[in-house]
């Protein structure tokens, strides 16, 4: 009787294993919000230091336009305007999308439901191996191929914005169509049916019904793209030409938050003014990712209201 | 009739569309391996890198590249599998959900620069670790995390109900479901996904500089002992990876084949990523067939 | 899951006993027997040969060398988390940097050339239309005698050390203006190389058929005339230590300021050997002949 009693109070092998199980992946999950706020932390305590140990104004951190954090400014203090990198990298990020984001929607199209067999055989492996190749490889064909199209084309040295826009188009573009064709595949089967099935045309089932259930999945895949670009700092440092100035037209050199960041922090020394300014452009590139995030989400989010409507 | 009209018109604009992005991706492609391929040779594959003299190879940078691959999985692998299952199979509809989700998104679309950096202050030298093995992984986590989980997610969520259900009917806890029946399910998905952050760690350079570091040396290939530091296994030594390679002989190379040797580089990393994504396609269907027993 | 559970276990001990079994025999004369070397990546070359031949001739040593720019290398053997910091400037120049409490060890000197487009049609100038053309005074290479061509500056990134050395020596100290900037010698070669109207400056190693180097009043960018200082835009290459560097620290530096590193590896790789010098330069800019 007690051997019943205690095997039916107590908790049974798979109850444990449950337990454990839940423990450990929540664990796991905690662990990467962990290095999220360790990130934040750690470029914050950095950046933040520009402002609260050198004593620059923030205002003047943000609409400055003279970037040379060696030497004193007109008004006594170091000249760190961060206004030229900051359009830099907005123009750059949003110029780009703007280009890639109907080439890879149109390819997501055709690879799901206009030849799936072949977007399967050839478009799927390609974009996916394009995904893989490093950024170093584009930039030194942008240095090779695109710089001197641009020059040839538009005029200027060829270094410049248009240039990076380039790049940064390519090297989007597996990633937004990859990730717009799983968005597009997550659609279910029986929308397209039914739609088809009230005779509408494919073209039309494709316009006002996929690509309206796809829209939350294609927006998050666009903001990747954008988020790729704005982060993206080898390829584009070599191509924009990396001049600390505001950009006059799109053939004139300019510079991303990137591109100076990567550029100075070896030359630097940790701790000096010099070293916490480029921390504050992190800083800057941590910041405008969060607000990307969000921005998406609340886009998403409304799509998704839209469609149960 | 209008609406035929339109749709022949509009999947015409598709096909071109679609046939230009492959031409202007083969077009890369091509560029990079017509470039490339005739450097390509055994010597160059296995022989070390020659700092300013022709020649050189990349042999170290090859084994650099595979190994802190796979170092990177292993660390991130086990972790965002855990996280995927948390947020797809336990999570409760909520604020708190809805909010790691979004970390989850921010943590993923941080520039891979600054990872890097965070890398160097945490890794490198915060704890000590030196531009070493061991801090470029933590990096490549770092930055594979969220792509690895956001994907497990994705596949765990493509199963459909029923299956749990099923599970469930025949006395398995969650858990049991999730590890017995729903993961195996989703595991050509899964590979899938991590064939893909595996390309993308495998080209990542700006995370490496200055947590891998930029320099080689020599390594003694007939000692596997990871506590050697002339060990390839040593998770310590400093380990410019083949993509990094591509950047500084690109930016800093004085030897005179500088060009053939990146152009050689860029072809193997990508003839690399391209096994990478046959082996992982075929693994996932051995995977699917082996353990749905179909 | 019995049958596995005991696979897993087995492969867990297995596992442990070989990590235990690496770690028992591993070369314990390497344990303390190590140096590292950060910073410059400009130096990384030579230190980074210098020391393969060192461990080859001393069993048992190994020298760790990093690149990651000077400005890493003296802020890391300033907080004393490495042997060796190595930089392309003086630690006097590097703001953040207290000088006094490192040991400087200059190992090679580095000469730097202006470097100019082939179409550009100027194989000569003087430093004043050097410091016009830097400064921004002058816009088109037709103004210093050349073709009918808008110049484009392509600066060093801001803190390398062959900026400042540009800079201090080649413009006498006038800042350049703002204008495109690349991180590397390489990259700005190749820039220079493809872009028309295009001038930049870098190290003698970089010089090549693909671009024009500039002579600067008349004075040819040879070794020769650096050594005498005829040519004055140069610089040193520093190992900076602390002030009281371990033995083996000590050991490495002779190795590499000796005649096997000196007269071969120094050479190969571009630069000067600071024993041929006829002249030494300080911190502050001041030349003296050598005795």
């Amino acid at each position: 009787m007690d051997k019943i009693r205690e095997s039916l109070l107590k908790k049974s092998l798979a109850s444990k294993i449950e337990r454990r199980g839940k423990a450990v992946s929540l664990f796991c999950l905690a662990l990467i919000v962990g290095v999220v706020f360790l990130i934040f932390y750690f470029v914050a305590s950095r950046g933040l230091a520009t402002f609260f140990q050198n004593h620059i104004n923030l205002w003047q951190f943000l609409s400055g336009t003279e970037w040379n954090p060696g030497t004193t400014g007109a008004n006594g203090q170091p000249d760190v305007g961060a206004l030229p990198m900051i359009v830099g990298s907005f123009l750059i990020t949003i110029l780009s999308a703007l280009i890639a984001t109907p080439f890879a929607i149109g390819t997501a199209v055709f690879m799901t439901e206009i030849s799936p067999r072949r977007g399967a055989k050839v478009l799927r492996p390609v974009t996916e191996l394009l995904v893989g190749i490093p950024s170093v490889v584009y930039g030194f064909i942008g240095l090779q191929v695109v710089v001197p199209f641009v020059r040839h084309t538009f005029g200027g040295s060829g270094y410049g914005i248009l240039s990076g826009t380039f790049v940064l188009f390519v090297m989007i573009l597996p990633t937004v169509t990859s990730m717009s064709a799983d968005a597009l595949n997550a659609v279910p089967r029986y929308y397209r049916e039914a739609s088809l099935a009230l005779g509408a045309t494919r073209w039309q089932t494709i316009y006002k019904v996929v690509l309206r259930a796809a829209i939350p999945g294609m927006l998050t895949a666009i903001v990747f793209g954008m988020a790729r670009a704005f982060g993206e700092a080898l390829a584009v440092q070599m191509v924009i030409g990396n001049a600390t100035l505001l950009p006059h037209n799109l053939v004139s050199p300019a510079s991303t938050l990137t591109s100076i960041l990567t550029m100075g922090i070896g030359n630097t020394v940790m701790g000096s003014l010099q070293n916490n300014a480029l921390w504050s452009l992190a800083m800057i590139l941590l910041l405008m990712s969060l607000v990307f995030n969000l921005a998406i989400r609340y886009i998403g989010r409304k799509g998704k209201l839209n469609n149960e409507r | 009739m209008n609406a035929k009209r339109t749709d022949k018109i509009a999947t015409g604009i598709l096909y071109g569309v679609a046939a230009l992005v492959v031409i202007i991706l083969l077009a890369l492609l091509g560029f990079i391996l017509i470039e490339g391929v005739p450097k390509i040779s055994w010597h160059f594959l296995t022989a070390p890198a020659l700092a300013f003299e022709a020649g050189g190879g990349i042999g170290i940078q090859l084994f650099n590249s595979f190994y802190l691959l796979f170092l990177a999985l292993l660390i991130s692998l086990p972790i965002s599998l855990g996280a995927g299952i948390y947020l797809n199979e336990y999570a409760p509809q909520n604020t708190v959900t809805s909010l790691i989700r979004t970390t989850i998104e921010i943590l993923s679309s941080l520039p891979s620069v600054v990872v890097g950096l965070f890398g160097y202050l945490f890794f490198v030298v915060q704890f000590k670790l030196g531009f070493s093995i061991l801090s470029g992984a933590f990096a490549l986590t770092v930055f594979n995390l969220p792509i690895l989980t956001r994907s497990i997610e994705e596949a765990l969520a493509n199963i459909s109900d029923s299956q749990r259900e099923a599970g469930y009917a025949l006395g398995l806890s969650r858990w049991e479901t999730v590890t017995k029946i729903v993961v195996p399910a989703a595991l050509p998905s899964i590979i899938t996904g991590i064939v893909l952050s595996a390309g993308r760690i495998f080209g990542e350079a700006a995370a490496l500089i200055y947590t891998a570091g930029q320099s080689a040396p020599a390594l003694d290939f007939s000692d596997w002992n990871p506590f050697n530091i002339s060990s390839p296994l040593s998770p310590l030594r400093p380990a410019e990876t083949l993509a990094v390679h591509i950047w500084k002989i690109n930016s800093e190379g004085i030897m005179p084949d500088a060009k053939a040797v990146s152009a050689g580089s860029s072809a193997v990393l990508i003839i690399a990523v391209l096994l990478f994504n046959f082996l992982a396609r075929w693994l996932g269907k051995r995977l699917y067939k082996h353990l749905t027993a179909e | 899951m019995k049958k596995s559970r005991v696979i897993q276990l087995l492969g867990l001990i297995v596992i442990g006993v070989l990590v235990g079994f690496g770690y028992t025999n591993r070369e314990k004369t390497n344990a303390g027997q190590s140096i590292t070397a950060v910073g410059s990546t400009a130096l990384q070359p030579l230190v980074e040969a210098a020391g393969e031949q060192y461990s080859s001739n001393h069993a048992g040593v190994f020298i760790n060398v990093q690149g990651g720019g000077s400005g890493t290398g003296l802020s890391q053997i300033q907080s004393g988390a490495v042997a060796i910091g190595n930089s392309d400037i003086f630690a006097e120049e590097q703001s953040g940097i207290q000088a006094s409490k490192l040991k400087d060890h200059r190992v090679a000197v580095v000469g730097i050339a202006p470097i100019v487009n082939k179409q550009v049609g100027v194989s000569n100038l003087t430093q004043q239309q050097l410091i016009d053309i830097f400064t921004g005074k002058v816009k088109n290479w037709r103004e210093v005698g050349g073709n009918n061509l808008p110049i484009t500056l392509i600066n060093r990134a801001q803190g390398s050390g062959t900026r400042k050395t540009f800079e201090s020596y080649a413009l006498k100290g006038h800042a350049s203006a703002d204008s495109q900037e690349q991180d590397s010698s390489g990259l700005a070669r190749s820039i220079v190389a493809s872009t028309p109207g295009a001038i930049s400056y870098v190290a003698f190693s970089y010089l090549d058929q693909s671009v024009q180097a500039v002579r600067v009043d008349g004075v040819r960018p040879t070794e020769t005339n650096v050594r005498q200082n005829r040519w004055y835009i140069w610089s040193y290459e520093h190992l900076y230590t602390g002030q009281r560097p371990n033995q083996l620290t000590k050991q490495f530096i002779d190795y590499v300021l000796s005649p096997a590193v000196q007269q071969k590896l120094v050479k190969q790789l571009g630069y000067i050997s600071v024993h041929e010098m006829q002249v030494q330069r300080s911190a502050a800019g001041k030349v003296t002949a050598v005795k």
